[in-house]
């Protein structure tokens, strides 16, 4: 068996996996792992633009948000069905990411996270202050009728499950085609050495672009799914403590790893769930958490098991 | 109220921001120019700083002078020798690979976070001014204290400035800046100057908000804001730049200050934040920097 | 564990978790969890379970930390006295970290794996939003002691309730009336910007302008602001009242400098007690207070003619004369807020009783027996004052309290009456089905 074919057994294997885990999870997991495979597409595209591109961004909230809100205004404004909706919560983000990335290229490395910080700090701004239509930090619910997309009702757990799975199957899918793609290599090859990379003659920017517009629609395509299927959209998802969750999880599962993001995703979930049984002060045993994994596992959980025995991974 | 007193009033306000932010970002700064590593954490030990002061000022009792110098002289130490700890512990095991110390770093803010919440509370608690006087300008009146703010952070950013120009260790952090292998070839301890740079680091954090808790409060949460805005702070001033640091420490304060005054608060700090934004869009190495990011 | 009947049980979320822990780990062993095991054997003295959503860390954590002692101390008293329907009131406290998305996972562990009877205990409205669909989608009772106008907009569901204290809309219209013929009629409001700023902002205009006054300025401070003076010569020169109303860690800041700014030459000065819950008013810089007004959801120092239920109610909680804790003078309550955990959890063991509630299977029953609730006199478990639910739109109202500071210390200057208070429904959640 070649790599590639090692490796798209591997990642249909998981996505049988997942489907066939909502048979024999109880209730709670089964509610939370909906949950940790939107999140893990949100990280996912994270994963394209900082563990494949090199590119470190503070400001992923942004594109997330733009497709939560993207999806939420239009259904709660302008009265769209879910579907139209979710297409221009994609469409939103899409934007987002396309002007953003244009203006925050011309700058790298440091001052790059410093850009893309500040472009999402003053989206999460304009959200409050157009508290009008937003209703601010407070946010509003979409309610349950507005989210019944083709007659599948969206709020009913096992919908919501097979939905979810979905959006993770499509930015797995999306992860896979672009790192086998001569166009993802050459990602690689800038993150490697961008001197090099232009020496070769290739468009830095122009692949860099494409990069932050595919990983900010993946992660709209998040924050759109996130919404439509739990109901809420608030400005609390703008913070920037939500730009930095997907990079410690793409951090924690392996940067660069198609994998990574999901198991990273899932390892901080739990972590929390189950540390916040033991003390209110969860986020200390967290914080221990990252340290460690810095010094013991620096690749992330995928990518210490791609170092010592499976160098195939993608 | 007349444009002319409010301009003076928001000036006033302004530099009060600017002295704080750059003390706080002249020691973000110091760690970024000698060891090239962004410590995520730097707000928490500005948030330390604020506690720590209160538990001073608290356990000193008596004038509340008393309370506030001693927490001056002992707030940095404290705050200081933690951050050396944190380097001796983990940062110099990551070899200071730029991302792990960026994950190291934000796990280390978790913890001093989370355990400052377990042992002080979730409440924000006032530390009572050295002294209470009030100016009475014809048009507002205004707190002495906040001017004294000013003039001790401008005395503090003189002494600064002093030792890395004019004294051996200056000279020695000044030749570990320039070139790492070089400097230890000369028989330079670059792992001791190090820690020594990463506790000063947090000591000027710690010192700015020891300065800073009689305005506001000392509260868990309180680091955020002051990381983000020295963040922004040492990449436009330049990186590694100490002087740059402290001029954009007082563009960023002063226009905080000046743009709040004509449009409404909001706005004003959308506007600020994209200016920030643009300014590094059209400069990406920052005002005063000649070095890439 | 074995659970006698009457035996006070207050539990720790960690108590329950290490019991939890064995079936937790094993994935599929949901129906082989220690807790389903005690409930099917012991039908009627298995413990009622409330889960608490409380603001542990985050920016809420200071209220938070009342809004336990309060729940824990009424569900001791509830105990004391024979539980609810014969069994005993079981809390378990989770912490939704001050956020909505965390927030909407808490309520998710409630209902699937804790197997709550009941939701209860959520304050700030952002976590309320982002958690009342998950409740409603896994019909679970969520009664939330939040003060804000979510619940009777019509935006949430029929399983949310706020049962146990007012919301932010009757209460600004019911300052109106008083600020504008005591204080004076041309005011400028001071608030953060975003929705809970913005709902002072546009219900306490309209209320006022009905009273012939007029909002001069009105100056909405950015949330993430550390430090306010250069926004007070915003102040048009012709303010008689000021009305502010902050929140978050630095509302002191934001006192002491308004102080700074006007010196004695002050106008008349009106506040929601929101910018200083938790606040002690002894502090330095607050000296300026002297004379001013704040609206108080429950009168924090103890009055002259204090209720002998308020009486009670401040022992059972801890709290001392001045609003503080017994053990540390410097712990100041939240006393506006709190004291809704504890009516909340009082209407709920009425509600069941009325429902003769069994287990989840009556959830529906329970909900209905609320919405039948109407008049609450004043009493030990409504130490507040009277209530007037709604079923309808299932928001309660209540009287509203006006203080002046007099030598340091809030003293009750006027009570609104209930009508005052009240505003046409805006939504009917009874036509909703279960």
């Amino acid at each position: 068996m070649n790599n590639k074919s090692k490796s798209l057994a591997l990642h249909g294997g998981v996505i049988a996996a997942l489907f066939a885990l909502q048979f024999v999870l109880p209730a709670y997991h089964h509610g939370n792992l909906a949950r940790i495979m939107v999140l893990a597409c949100y990280a996912m595209g994270y994963n394209v633009l900082f563990g494949y591109s090199g590119l470190l961004s503070l400001g992923h909230a942004m594109f997330f948000a733009a497709g939560m809100y993207g999806m939420a205004l239009t259904i709660q404004h302008l009265g769209f069905p879910p579907s139209a909706a979710l297409l221009t919560g994609i469409a939103a983000a899409f934007v987002v990411s396309a002007v953003v990335g244009f203006l925050a290229l011309r700058t790298t490395g440091v001052a790059f996270m410093i850009v893309t910080l500040m472009f999402a700090q003053a989206f999460y701004l304009a959200i409050l202050n157009l508290g009008e239509y937003t209703r601010g930090d407070e946010g509003f619910v979409i309610q349950q009728a507005d989210r019944i997309m083709a007659g599948v009702d969206l709020s009913d757990a096992s919908n919501r499950y097979f939905a979810a799975l979905i959006l993770f199957s499509v930015c797995m899918a999306v992860t896979l085609r672009l790192v086998h793609a001569p166009a993802g290599r050459i990602l690689v090859a800038i993150r490697e050495n961008e001197e090099r990379a232009r020496m070769l003659g290739y468009d830095i920017f122009r692949h860099k672009l494409a990069a932050v517009v595919i990983s900010g629609t993946l992660s709209g395509l998040a924050g759109a799914g996130y919404g439509l299927l739990f109901g809420y959209a608030g400005a609390s998802f703008a913070t920037v403590q939500y730009s930095i969750f997907p990079l410690l999880w793409v951090l924690l599962g392996g940067a660069g790893t198609v994998l990574g993001p999901l198991v990273g995703t899932l390892f901080m979930f739990y972590l929390i769930d189950l540390s916040s049984g033991l003390t209110s002060a969860y986020m200390l045993i967290a914080g221990a958490v990252l340290v460690l994994l810095t010094l013991f596992a620096r690749q992330g959980l995928v990518g210490e098991i791609r170092r010592r025995f499976a160098p195939w991974l993608p | 109220m007349d444009l002319g007193p409010y301009l003076f009033l928001a000036s006033l306000e302004g530099a009060v921001t600017a002295a704080v932010l750059a003390l706080t970002a002249v020691g973000l700064s110091l760690v970024f120019g000698v060891m090239r590593v962004v410590n995520v954490a730097h707000g928490e030990f500005f948030m330390l700083g604020a506690v720590l002061a209160w538990w001073v000022a608290s356990l000193a009792g008596g004038h509340p002078a008393i309370g506030f110098a001693l927490a001056v002289l002992v707030a940095p130490v404290i705050a200081g020798a933690i951050a050396a700890a944190a380097d001796f512990i983990v940062l110099k095991r990551l070899d200071y690979d730029p991302e792990n110390t960026i994950v190291a770093t934000i796990g280390i803010l978790y913890i001093i976070q989370q355990t400052v919440l377990m042992t002080y509370g979730p409440d924000a608690r006032p530390v009572e001014a050295p002294f209470s006087y009030r100016i009475y300008f014809p048009w507002f009146g205004y707190s002495a204290y906040k001017l004294f703010v000013i003039a001790a952070a401008v005395a503090i950013l003189l002494g600064v400035w002093a030792i890395m120009a004019r004294t051996r260790i200056g000279l020695v952090l000044r030749a570990t800046q320039l070139d790492r292998e070089t400097a230890q070839a000369f028989g330079i301890p670059v792992e001791r100057v190090y820690a020594l740079v990463f506790g000063l680091g947090a000591g000027l954090a710690a010192l700015a908000a020891v300065l800073i808790v009689p305005i506001q409060q000392a509260h868990y949460l309180m680091g955020g804001d002051p990381l983000l805005l020295s963040f922004i702070v040492v990449i436009i001033g330049g990186l590694g730049s100490l002087s740059g640091t402290v001029v954009a420490a007082i563009i960023i304060g002063m226009s905080d200050g000046i743009i709040s005054v004509f449009f409404t608060p909001t706005l004003a700090k959308i506007i600020a934040t994209l200016l920030v934004a643009f300014i590094l869009v059209f400069r990406p190495t920052g005002l005063f920097g000649t070095r890439s990011a | 564990m074995i659970i006698k009947k009457n035996k006070p049980v207050i539990e720790t979320r960690r108590n329950v978790l290490k019991t939890l822990a064995i079936g937790a780990g094993a994935a599929a062993g949901a129906s082989i969890l220690p807790g389903f095991v005690r409930y099917a054997q012991a039908q009627s003295s298995a413990p009622i379970k409330i889960g608490f959503q409380v603001h542990r860390t985050g920016i809420g954590a200071a209220y938070g930390r009342w809004y336990d002692r309060t729940t824990m101390a009424a569900a001791k008293l509830i105990n004391d006295n024979g539980g609810i329907n014969g069994r005993p009131v079981e809390i378990v406290a989770e912490d939704d970290g001050t956020d909505p998305k965390r927030g909407a996972e808490v309520v998710e562990k409630f209902a699937t794996q804790h197997n709550c009877d009941i939701g209860f205990g959520t304050l700030f409205s952002h976590v309320v939003i982002g958690s009342a669909p998950r409740a409603g989608e896994l019909k679970l009772p969520y009664f939330v002691v939040s003060e804000g106008h979510h619940v009777a907009s019509g935006m949430l569901n029929r399983y949310t309730l706020q049962p146990g204290i007012t919301d932010v809309k009757s209460q600004v219209q019911a300052m109106a009336p008083f600020v504008a013929s005591t204080l004076g009629k041309k005011v400028t409001m001071i608030f953060p910007d975003f929705a809970f700023g913005h709902d002072h902002r546009d219900y306490f205009s309209a209320a006022v302008e009905a009273q012939g006054g007029e909002v001069l300025a009105k100056i909405a401070i950015p949330p993430t602001e550390s430090s306010f003076t250069k926004y007070f010569p915003q102040i048009p020169s012709g303010t008689e009242v000021i009305y502010h109303v902050m929140v978050g860690p630095a509302v002191l800041t934001f006192v002491k400098e308004m102080g700074e700014f006007f010196g004695p030459n002050r106008p008349e000065i009106f506040g929601f007690i929101d910018s200083l819950e938790a606040v002690d008013l002894g502090s330095s810089g607050l000296e300026f207070l002297e004379g001013t007004y704040f609206w108080e959801g429950n009168p924090r120092y103890a009055q002259a003619d204090q209720s002998e239920h308020d009486k009670f109610y401040r022992e059972a909680v801890g709290v001392d004369d001045n609003g503080a804790s017994i053990s540390d003078p410097k712990d100041v309550s939240t006393y506006s807020h709190m004291f809704g955990c504890w009516e909340t959890l009082h209407i709920v063991k009425a509600g069941m009783e009325a429902a003769g509630y069994q287990g989840p299977a009556d959830r529906a029953k329970l909900i209905e027996a609320v919405e039948a609730m109407t008049d609450m006199p004043l009493s030990r478990e409504h130490p507040q004052g009277a209530k007037r639910f709604n079923g309808k739109t299932h928001q309660t109202f209540g009287h509203q309290y006006i203080s002046r500071v007099e030598s340091g210390r809030l003293v009750l200057a006027h009570t609104t009456s209930i009508e005052d208070t009240l505003y046409p429904d805006e939504t009917d959640y009874t036509t909703q089905s279960f």
